[in-house]
């Protein structure tokens, strides 16, 4: 296998000499047309006219409790039943993304309407209303819903997405001598992915051999879930999910419908069918948990900020150690010497958290970024101008230097196309009808990470290219990048590249999570499309630095020849692999931008109304200007949500998931969404990765609602602490006489 | 009176302009009858309860939500899912524009706002009213408000909202052009 170690910055490459011209176009998505004529078919549209059975899920209505006993005689009496699963290995929410192992409920009900058994039935008709008859008696067990009046039970857990704590110096004492001190907490809510394809599965065995289509974004761990859930060698299953209708970090582990259907499968002795219904993918797959966040800085009465502390706590349920981890960005975003980042972990019984687009910026930087408008505002500098004042020189916390770290020049192409002198210098003092405007600002940043990631490209004998991989495309334009990659790289038109993926069978890849896939997947590609000129150049006899490729054809000197030609009527395989290295330590990578954004706040009913919203980013190299712009229009729509509407909301005497629906919980819908600007600048990081790309699916969304939340205080004077900003928070508060003189 | 427990029932259903004969549970959806019993899986299942949009079908023209009306209601009527507006090789106006102005991204919404930007053009064609209409009596222009309006029955997670938006202008100018 053909291996590439990132132990150095890359040099040129022939991406960046873009022989082809496709690397970076934004050409249209490679399985566009199946996607727009409904021919893509995702998890639950496999096996189309096999005789199959369909799954439906029986859930806890209770909080917390022990199963004393479950009645099926009732459900199985029904004609049609095939059969009702229960027992120890029923999985009670989804499996985390941090390992193998999957959470079976053995016995007990660990949140409210969590799965406890599986009816299988000729119908789904059927199999839903037997689930009714399903009778389940249960032993109440003490269950603690919220982290109110807990808060000093957290754990710091050594099981997350990051160190628990990170420090530097001695913040107390440099808090405490600082000549200026800010100290504010915030909250927000728990949110869910939602994605719109529930979570689904079709599971067959023949004989011991297991094949499951599922909705899944690290296919190469799920499998091992899948396995491990099923109590069989992780050798007899194979996965597939060759299309994705939305993961958002929802579909990192499993869901608890691929291990059911292969339960109900093997029981009733065909394949099984179970789409989670919308109620069971709010309450019984994972979210993103809900933070408390205090942000203390200290600063010299100039405005420069020497030391900075940001601590969160936030929920999870009894014996997981994921946690949304806030002060992610912190770490390396803000100066200071002396620094405190840390992350408590309060037990409740309520569906288990994990890691939701952008884990820890997302809810973070809500905090962080409007923190620093506020304090901006005491010092009475311009927010961009504290944020030039107060701009690293080097990752604060490691002394490592950045890779790359464009956030000013974000600000500052930002601010000339938004318009930012034309800001309100004073708050609520512009009126327009009966709507109160005001801009608002923010930083953006996403750390970037490499994966190990392997990809195969096989060249048939006729010039073609296909490449394959077991990585996942969950919306993210994965299928067009690697076709990109590997059209740009081998010097052939697009049409004759094609691109397999979401297939255990395939060569393992990083899968889809935490902006990595594009470049971990990407480059893997990019050393198996060396690989191969590297072969061509042998088999021609020349440096392959020498040999140029365009349009299925190698040039090398004054000879023209046919890739046909050089394969001599054989297929050429070969396998490419990249792996993390010395740059990943020597260096700190994130993606960096700014979002600006005007906001319309109704005088009378409180209700907020994003006008415009500019995001610029730099993220390296773009490889596909359309699918990248829409990664970040995404973001920026979450961000709305996550500003505005968005609230999971949990009964403290219960612990239901009250708004477990799309009626209930707000997502942003057509109107909430004005017409969106996204500028990603020239940029290569060549510290990243091969393709000097960095992830871009993720870093839209931070920052992006306390943007929103700070033009809500430019227009009206209130600032909201606790997210959402929704109008009963405005409404007592708002001005009465803005604009009155002018 | 003793309930009819029989549950299956024999129904025609006319889609795409293909007849099709079904024995099935008289409970099934318009959605599951396609999706479960005809291999039409276009239209997807992203709520179930009417909350999402992601299985929008025309029946005579109109838009509705395939989830929550029953396949046996249907006898009789004409019904077009995302197979009958257009295939891989012979795009609707609407697909070819959700392509290039990347209107989608998972795709799992994308028949479901195809169909209805489809049915919306309609409506708005015939003269009907939304919320964002300045006058209700006046029929409507369609402005980027008025397609944001009248969308946002189709929920879309990814967001693509910007682009479904500019999707519906091309395709609209284009679909008119070819009138
Ligand atoms: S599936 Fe019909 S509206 Fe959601
Ligand atoms: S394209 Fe994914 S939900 Fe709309």
């Amino acid at each position: 296998m053909n291996k590439h170690v990132m132990n150095e910055a890359i040099g040129e490459t022939r991406l960046d000499r873009g022989t082809q011209g496709v690397i970076g176009q934004g050409v249209d998505r490679y399985e566009g047309k199946l996607k727009v004529s409904g021919k893509a078919p995702y998890a639950y549209e496999h096996l189309i006219g096999e005789k199959v059975a369909y799954g439906f899920v029986v859930p806890g209505p209770i909080g917390r409790a022990r199963v004393k006993s479950i009645d099926t005689a009732k459900a199985r009496a029904m004609p049609g039943v095939l059969a009702v699963v229960t027992g120890d290995a029923i999985m009670h929410s989804s499996a985390q993304p941090m390992g193998p192992d999957v959470p079976a409920m053995k016995g007990e009900i660990f949140h409210y309407n969590q799965p406890v058994a599986l009816v299988v039935a000729e119908t789904f008709e059927t199999a839903r209303h037997a689930s009714h008859l399903v009778e389940v008696d249960y032993e109440p067990l003490e269950g603690h819903y919220e982290m109110e009046g807990r808060r000093e039970t957290g754990r710091a857990s050594d099981g997350g997405p990051m160190a628990a704590d990170t420090k530097r110096g001695d913040f107390e004492k440099a808090f405490a001598a600082s000549e200026v001190q800010f100290d504010r907490t915030y909250t927000t809510p728990s949110y869910h992915a939602a994605a719109m394809e529930p979570h689904a599965s079709v599971a067959k065995w023949d004989g011991d051999q297991l094949t499951v289509w599922s909705s899944c974004q690290l296919l190469d761990l799920n499998v091992k879930q899948i396995a491990n859930g099923v109590g069989v060698d992780a050798s007899k299953v194979r996965l597939l999910s060759p299309y994705i209708g939305g993961g958002f970090g929802s579909k990192l582990g499993i869901g608890p419908d691929a291990v059911l259907a292969a339960l109900g499968a093997r029981e009733v002795g065909r394949p099984v069918k179970l789409a989670l219904t919308r109620q069971n993918v709010f309450q019984a797959t994972s979210r993103r948990g809900e933070t408390i966040q205090r942000v203390r800085i200290g600063a010299t009465k100039d405005g420069r900020i020497t030391c900075f502390a940001h601590e969160t706590d936030t929920p999870n349920a009894e014996g997981e150690g994921f946690f949304e981890p806030s002060g992610i960005s912190t770490v390396f975003l803000y100066p200071g010497d002396d620094r405190l980042v840390t992350h408590r972990v309060v037990t409740t019984d309520v569906l288990t958290t994990s890691a939701v687009r952008a884990p820890g910026e997302a809810t973070g930087m809500l905090a962080t970024e409007s923190a620093l408008d506020e304090l901006a505002e005491q010092f009475g500098i311009d927010p961009i101008a504290f944020r030039k004042l107060n701009e690293p020189e080097k990752d604060p916390q490691e002394d490592v230097p950045f890779s790359s770290r464009r956030l000013l020049e974000c600000i500052d192409e930002g601010a000339r196309r938004f318009g930012w002198a034309d800001r309100p210098s004073k708050p609520a003092t512009r009126r327009e009808g009966e709507w109160l405007v005001g801009y608002g600002m923010a930083s953006a940043s996403r750390a970037n990470s490499l994966m190990a990631s392997s990809a195969e490209i096989e060249m048939s004998a006729d010039g073609r290219a296909t490449v394959k991989t077991s990585m996942t495309d969950i919306g993210t334009g994965t299928y067009t990048i690697l076709q990109q990659i590997a059209a740009e790289m081998l010097g052939l038109p697009l049409d004759r590249v094609d691109v397999l993926l979401g297939d255990t069978s395939l060569p393992a890849s990083s899968g889809s999570g935490g902006s990595w896939g594009a470049n971990s997947a990407g480059s893997s590609v990019f050393v198996a499309a060396e690989a191969i000129v590297e072969e061509f150049a042998r088999r021609l006899d020349v440096d392959a630095s020498t040999l140029t490729l365009k349009d299925g054809h190698a040039i090398a000197g004054n000879r023209q020849i046919p890739f046909s030609e050089i394969l001599k009527r054989e297929t050429l395989t070969v396998t490419g692999k990249i792996e993390p290295g010395d740059t990943s330590d020597n260096t700190n990578q994130a993606s960096y931008g700014a979002h600006f954004a005007e906001v319309a706040v109704n005088v009378t009913t409180g209700e907020t109304r994003v006008r415009r919203l500019l995001t610029v980013g730099t993220a390296g190299r773009i490889l596909n200007m359309k699918t990248a712009t829409s990664q970040c229009y995404g973001g920026q729509i979450w961000g709305i949500g996550y500003a505005l509407e968005e609230e999971l909301v949990v009964d403290p005497r219960s612990g239901l998931i009250v708004n477990h629906d799309l009626a209930e919980y707000h997502v942003p819908v057509h109107a909430d969404v004005p017409k969106l600007d996204v500028v990603l600048l020239e940029d290569r990081d060549p510290y990243a990765s091969p393709l000097a790309g960095k992830g871009i699916g993720e870093l839209a969304i931070a920052g992006v609602g306390a943007a929103i939340n700070n033009a809500v205080y430019n227009a009206t004077g209130i600032r909201v602490y606790d997210y959402p900003i929704t109008m009963d928070k405005l409404l007592p508060r708002l001005p009465e006489e803005v604009g009155a003189a002018a | 009176m003793k309930r009819n427990r029989r549950a299956k029932r024999s129904m025609k259903l006319k889609i795409n302009g293909v007849e099709h004969e079904l024995d099935i549970d008289m409970r099934t959806s318009l959605l599951d009858a396609c999706r479960d019993h005809l291999g039409l899986t276009g239209s997807k299942k992203g709520c179930d309860h009417g909350q999402c949009g992601a299985c929008t079908m025309l029946v005579n023209g109109r838009r509705i939500n395939s989830c929550l009306t029953l396949a046996v209601m249907h006898e009789g009527d004409e019904i077009t899912t995302i197979e009958g507006i257009g295939e891989p090789g012979n795009l609707h106006p609407m697909q070819e524009a959700f392509l290039h102005h990347d209107g989608f991204q998972c795709g799992y919404c994308t028949p479901g706002q195809i169909v209805s930007a489809v049915g919306m053009l309609g409506e708005v064609a015939d003269g009907w009213p939304s919320h964002a209409s300045a006058d209700v009596k006046a029929g409507a222009a369609l402005s980027g408000d008025e397609i944001r309006e009248r969308m946002s029955g189709n929920l879309c997670r990814c967001s693509a909202y910007p682009n479904i938006v500019d999707a519906i202008e091309t395709a609209s100018a284009k679909m008119k052009e070819n009138a």
